[in-house]
């Protein structure tokens, strides 16, 4: 990749203590990763790995304690609310919990104009857009008078998917945006992020704890641990033959719905950690 | 074709016929919502329109009326000054509920707006104010009052001012405490990234939708600052000029001995309000609530019949479920069948799989077995076979002995399914105890034989955990330690691995595998997860919408599933689908 | 836990000092003439200037304050200006008599919310309906009403009481719990309707809880998952409305000692306000926050000692 859209260098998180007896919180310690225009970069890994907020520093909802961020060549680590403003139109979010991701009490069509509102754009317009950003995402006609509530799971997720697109970012950050839907609903709502990217060439920080999903959508592939990356690389690559032992352990951890293949993983992944746990009793 | 339609009926039905419903429409058709708001209105009216509705000047005294009874014009009497008691209640509803609102005003501007701020903000702003109005939360408010005044001497709307601000940290712990809640939302994070300011975040997405609790305790301060205005008016500490119901009540008190009846009216009037007050917050109340449980349109997806590979057949069952029909009554008193007509049996030693996605009646079949649905809910039809023996009807003393011994539970949240205040040893020897009779120590010795069981390193350490000192894995390993502690015949295991990591949940996965082929234990497996499924099933029942479309040994599923809902499942996993590159190279081919 | 009571004793001296600290400036600042109305409308400048040079009103606003807090810390409240009697030992006299009420209306009010709470919540169905409206009535009817209505008909109708007055425990038994049975009513029907209430919810929201479910499950009895596991969680709560409805009657006893014409610290709080007698209003609202502080201290002890990560969280 010659350009990058969003290059993050060295990005330490390090969250104070809050209060006595407060769990220490996960950190990043030193995370480098790039995302080019119109690409998807999935990003993977277990609570507490850092890969959410890796996706809240990059949004600015956490404070960052070192490295940078750059869009676009721009340094935007650490910046004010008039600029942050102005990245708005650029940087968006799609959060994994479709139910606490929309406000109950507004109505969707008003969900999908707060963001256009308050970048200036005049009503008219912005209703104008608003329907067609419903229609965008399949949302049934007349959803824009309703109440979140109303919605199923993966409509929600619709809807959250119709607000993150209504200033035209450039980057979305997606935060496990299937893992609390049904599964038939996860291919549907993974399919039409993708008709979106092709359509619009916005690019994806996608996050996920599940392989095959980021399979599914990505283009590259980072696997986080413990705050840091451990291994990066092409998506088919990575979530097929990973060459770091964590990966490995991740990929043969989840299980295969095929009882026969399943089967033959099982047995893998016993005679790997056999292996692993010798090779630590060996050093 | 079929597959994409089955599941397009399945999520479009979800939207239909729900139709919106204001707090307020469900307020007036509650009953006790309608009486306390009429009575409240007709009060405000009095207190507005009082000056033109008396007949006998409320001030004026009639010698002749001292103490009198009901009658010749005066018709509640006269009070100690010969005044009219009648004319009087009127006009001092003016002041009374004025002081109330007067009170709660200042109470509400002064707490919420200090509540918004010390919620959002949170640091030092929080700890100020919080102590701030810990302060003043600890201190008698009539005390306080009858202190001040020697300040603010008889001025009644002074002293309501006063007591605005004595009351307001109810309204500030209240909001604060909403605020920390609602704040966690992502749809604020998601306001952030569009750069909302925090104005309008606090306005629009926060104070909009903890107002409700608000509005309720704003009626219920009202009515407490009613109360203790007319106290203070009682002991003599209000303005002697104007009449309250609280004043009226000291007259009547001074003249105890001489009028038998003018101690009733002021006091009734009180009552009534208060009451009224406290019974619309009520009202209100279940009004919110109801909205918020706004229900979800009932399901119905176009049926197929089901398609069964084995005919059921009781004889080597260990659990045999019948036709279970399972309702929940809902808020309009109706009955709502989640559960309709499920029939399937788990074998001794076998690992059945109850698979469907949300809304499919997996885990209310699961807890109906245990007979432990929550609240509302009820087994309405069938049988649950245990061994021969029918649960469905047993009481739940009958079923105190069944559960832990012969079936046992796994459930999915592992944290909040340990109680936060008992040490995980207690936890996990009390019902060793209990059911099988162990004195304490070999009850013990049990626990950590188990602990040890399901791969804890440390079990002595774990043994004497609060919940709250230990990971969610470590909890899930506790929770099926517990569950095994009493050697049951049969594990109702709901989602045991879903709120795990996937690397924790191949653990737990191989824990429950061994536990069942070292006992020999039944497992109904309630999951959503094929790959579960896959891992440790024998056989499957694939549930929709509260009724069972398929069954069968789960190779047989997998390899050829046959009802148009499981081909859907099957269809919808990405495994095995072509990844993100290997898609656009076929499109770029063709 | 050590740490945790020491930290919550610092915080009661802290608040101690920030109430008397506004009293004072309240009280002193606000009074206008003070050796003025003490001495009544025929005093002479001279006489008044001498008056308030003999209470010290001269000083600068400050000054007075040192003067009282160096006294006030060694226990000397100062000296009633209408008595001379010294304030401490007149309001702990007081104090006595209405804690002997307010305690032992709280023992009654614990005892049947608790029970009536419990009973809602487990029951539900019209049990919890009938104990829900006789809650309303019971927070809707003001203290000092029903009071008055006990009098009436249990003192002056059925004389099966005496109507006002109060009788020291040591005195006579019996005629101690005849004089308090009617205040300790009045005071109580309010704070245990709240009580109740609020027990009610704490017990409802327990038993939603997943563990229960889960201990159930175990096979442990319904009573045994009530006494073992759900009374201790809902406990927290229960106690803290418990140290509210406390505050509250002792402020309700001040309206309460009127009816029954008992002399405890309520009555003194407004004969002194009344006679704008400062130092005795100073008194008593720095004993009464004590008495505040020490019983939310105990509170907060128990609370700790039922939930072990209360006080890691505080």
């Amino acid at each position: 990749m010659n350009e990058e859209l969003l290059e993050i260098t060295d990005l330490e998180v390090t969250y104070g203590k809050r209060g006595f007896g407060a769990e220490p919180a996960p950190a990043l310690k030193g995370v480098s990763l790039g995302i080019g225009a119109g690409e998807t970069m999935g990003l993977v890994g277990e609570s507490g790995s850092g890969k959410t907020t890796l996706g809240r520093a990059v949004l600015g909802l956490v404070p960052v304690t070192g490295g940078s961020i750059r869009y676009l060549g721009q340094d935007i680590t650490q910046v004010d609310r008039r600029r942050r403003r102005a990245l708005a139109a650029q940087l968006q979010v799609i959060f994994q919990d479709p139910y606490s991701s929309l406000n109950p009490s507004m109505l969707v069509e008003d969900i999908l104009s707060e963001p256009l509102r308050a970048a200036g754009v005049p009503g008219r317009d912005a209703r104008k857009r608003v329907n067609a950003l419903m229609e965008r995402v399949d949302l049934p006609a007349g959803a824009g008078r309703r109440l979140p509530r109303e919605f199923s799971g993966g409509q929600r997720q619709r809807i959250a998917i119709a607000r993150a697109l209504a200033l035209e970012p450039a980057l979305i950050v997606c935060d496990e945006p299937v893992s609390a839907l049904d599964m038939s609903t996860q291919i549907r709502i993974l399919d039409l992020l993708v008709d979106i990217q092709q359509s619009t060439n916005v690019a994806y920080l996608f996050i996920s704890h599940d392989l095959e999903v980021v399979r599914y959508v990505s283009h590259r592939v980072a696997v986080m641990f413990r705050g840091e990356i451990v291994e990066r690389g092409d998506a088919e690559q990575v979530t097929a033959d990973p060459s770091h032992p964590y990966t490995r352990r991740l990929l043969m951890a989840a299980p295969v719905p095929d009882p026969a293949v399943q089967a033959v993983r099982r047995e893998e992944r016993a005679r790997f950690l056999a292996g692993e746990s010798s090779a630590v009793a060996a050093s | 074709m079929t597959e994409s339609t089955v599941l397009e009926n399945a999520s479009q039905t979800s939207l239909a016929g729900v139709a919106r419903r204001g707090v307020i429409r469900r307020l007036l058709r509650d009953p006790l919502g309608i009486a306390s708001t009429l009575l409240l209105a007709l009060i405000a009216l009095i207190a507005i329109f009082a000056p033109l509705i008396v007949w006998n000047d409320p001030g004026v005294s009639q010698l002749d009326k001292v103490n009198a009874s009901p009658g010749g014009g005066f018709l509640l009497g006269g009070d100690s000054a010969g005044r009219d008691i009648l004319s009087r209640l009127l006009v001092g509803a003016r002041l009374t509920l004025l002081g109330g609102l007067v009170a709660a005003g200042v109470a509400a501007v002064v707490g919420v707006g200090f509540g918004l701020a010390a919620g959002y903000r949170g640091k030092w702003f929080d700890l100020v104010s919080g102590w701030v109005s810990d302060l003043v939360m600890v201190l008698p408010s009539i005390i306080v009052l009858v202190a001040m005044f020697t300040v603010t001497g008889p001025n009644a709307v002074l002293a309501m001012f006063v007591l605005g601000i004595m009351l307001a940290p109810s309204f500030f712990r209240l909001t604060r405490s909403l605020v920390i809640q609602v704040k966690r939302n992502l749809y604020v994070d998601a306001a952030k990234v569009s750069a909302i300011s925090d104005l309008r975040i606090v306005g629009r997405h926060i104070f909009t939708v903890i107002r409700g609790p608000l509005v309720i305790h704003f009626v219920l301060i009202t009515s407490v600052a009613i109360i203790i205005q007319s106290g203070l008016d009682f002991i003599g500490l209000g303005d002697p000029n104007v009449p309250t119901w609280g004043s009226m009540l000291q007259d009547a008190f001074r003249s105890l001995y001489l009028s038998s009846t003018a101690y009733i009216w002021p006091g009734l009037a009180i009552a009534l309000t208060v009451a009224s007050l406290l019974l619309l917050g009520n009202a209100l109340r279940d009004a919110l609530e109801d909205v918020e449980r706004a229900p979800r349109a009932a399901r119905k997806a176009n049926w197929v019949a089901p398609v069964r590979s084995t005919a059921p057949t009781a004889s080597d069952a260990l659990l045999c479920v019948e036709d279970l029909v399972i309702s929940y009554r809902n808020a309009d008193g109706g009955l709502n069948r989640v559960v309709d007509g499920v029939s399937f049996e788990v074998r001794a030693g076998e690992v059945l799989g109850l698979v469907g996605e949300s809304g499919s009646g997996k885990t209310q079949t699961a807890l109906a077995i245990l007979r432990l649905l929550p609240t509302g809910g009820h087994v309405a039809g069938g049988r649950i076979v245990l061994d021969g023996e029918d649960l469905a009807h047993r009481s739940q003393r009958e079923m105190t002995s069944v559960r832990g011994r012969r079936i046992a539970y796994v459930p999915q949240e592992p944290m909040s399914n340990l109680d936060p205040t008992a040490k995980i040893g207690s936890q996990l020897t009390e019902p060793i105890r209990v059911k099988l009779g162990l004195p304490r120590r070999e009850a013990k010795e049990r626990a950590l034989e188990l602990l040890e069981q399901v791969n804890i390193t440390n079990p002595q350490r774990v043994f004497d955990s609060y919940p709250h000192e230990i990971s969610g894995g470590m909890a899930q390993r506790v929770l099926i330690a517990g569950a095994v502690s009493c050697d049951p015949d049969i594990i109702i295991a709901d989602e045991p691995t879903t709120a795990l990591d996937v690397t924790v949940q191949a653990e737990i996965l191989d824990i429950l595998r061994r536990l069942r082929t070292e006992r020999n234990l039944a497992v109904l497996l309630v999951t959503h997860n094929f790959g579960v499924v896959a891992d440790l099933c024998d056989r499957v029942v694939v549930m929709q919408t509260g009724q069972i479309v398929e069954e069968g040994v789960v190779g047989r599923i997998f390899a050829e599933p046959r009802h148009p809902y499981t081909r859907a499942l099957m269809s919808a996993m990405l495994t095995g689908r072509p990844s993100r590159r290997e898609r656009s190279l076929q499109e770029a081919v063709q | 836990m050590i740490l945790f009571i020491i930290k919550r004793v610092l915080a009661g001296f802290a608040l101690l000092f920030g109430v008397s600290t506004a009293t004072f400036a309240l009280v002193y600042s606000g009074g206008g003439d003070i050796a003025g109305q003490l001495l009544g409308g025929d005093a002479g400048p001279e006489a008044v200037a001498a008056k308030a040079r003999q209470l010290g009103l001269d000083q600068p606003l400050m000054a007075q304050y040192w003067h009282w807090l160096t006294h006030a810390i060694t226990g000397d409240l100062g000296v009633s200006w209408y008595s001379s009697q010294p304030v401490l030992p007149t309001i702990l006299q007081r104090l006595s008599v209405t804690l002997s009420i307010v305690v032992v209306a709280l023992l009654v009010v614990t005892l049947a919310s608790v029970t009536i709470g419990i009973v809602a919540a487990l029951r539900r169905g019209w049990i919890d309906r009938v104990l829900q409206t006789a809650s309303v009535i019971g927070l809707a009817l003001p203290s000092f009403w029903v009071g008055l209505v006990l009098v009436i008909v249990f003192a002056i109708s059925l004389r099966w009481v005496p109507a006002t007055g109060f009788v020291p425990f040591q005195e006579s038994p019996a005629r101690w719990f005849a004089s308090i049975v009617l205040p300790v009513v009045a005071l109580g029907l309010a704070a245990a309707s709240a009580t109740a209430q609020q027990v009610r919810s704490a017990v409802i929201g327990v038993l939603e809880q997943d563990y229960v479910r889960t201990l159930r499950a175990r096979g442990l009895s319904g009573t045994r998952v009530l006494w073992g596991h759900v009374l201790r969680n809902a406990a927290p709560p229960g106690l803290t409305v418990l140290s509210l409805q406390f505050i509250s009657m002792v402020g309700g006893a001040v309206i309460i000692e009127r009816i029954f014409a008992i002399n405890g610290m309520g009555s003194l709080a407004v004969d002194s306000t009344l006679k704008n007698d400062i130092p005795v209003v100073v008194g008593v609202m720095v004993v009464m926050t004590v008495v505040v502080v020490l019983i939310n201290l105990a509170i907060d002890i128990v609370n700790g000692f039922i939930n072990p990560k209360a006080t890691v969280a505080s």
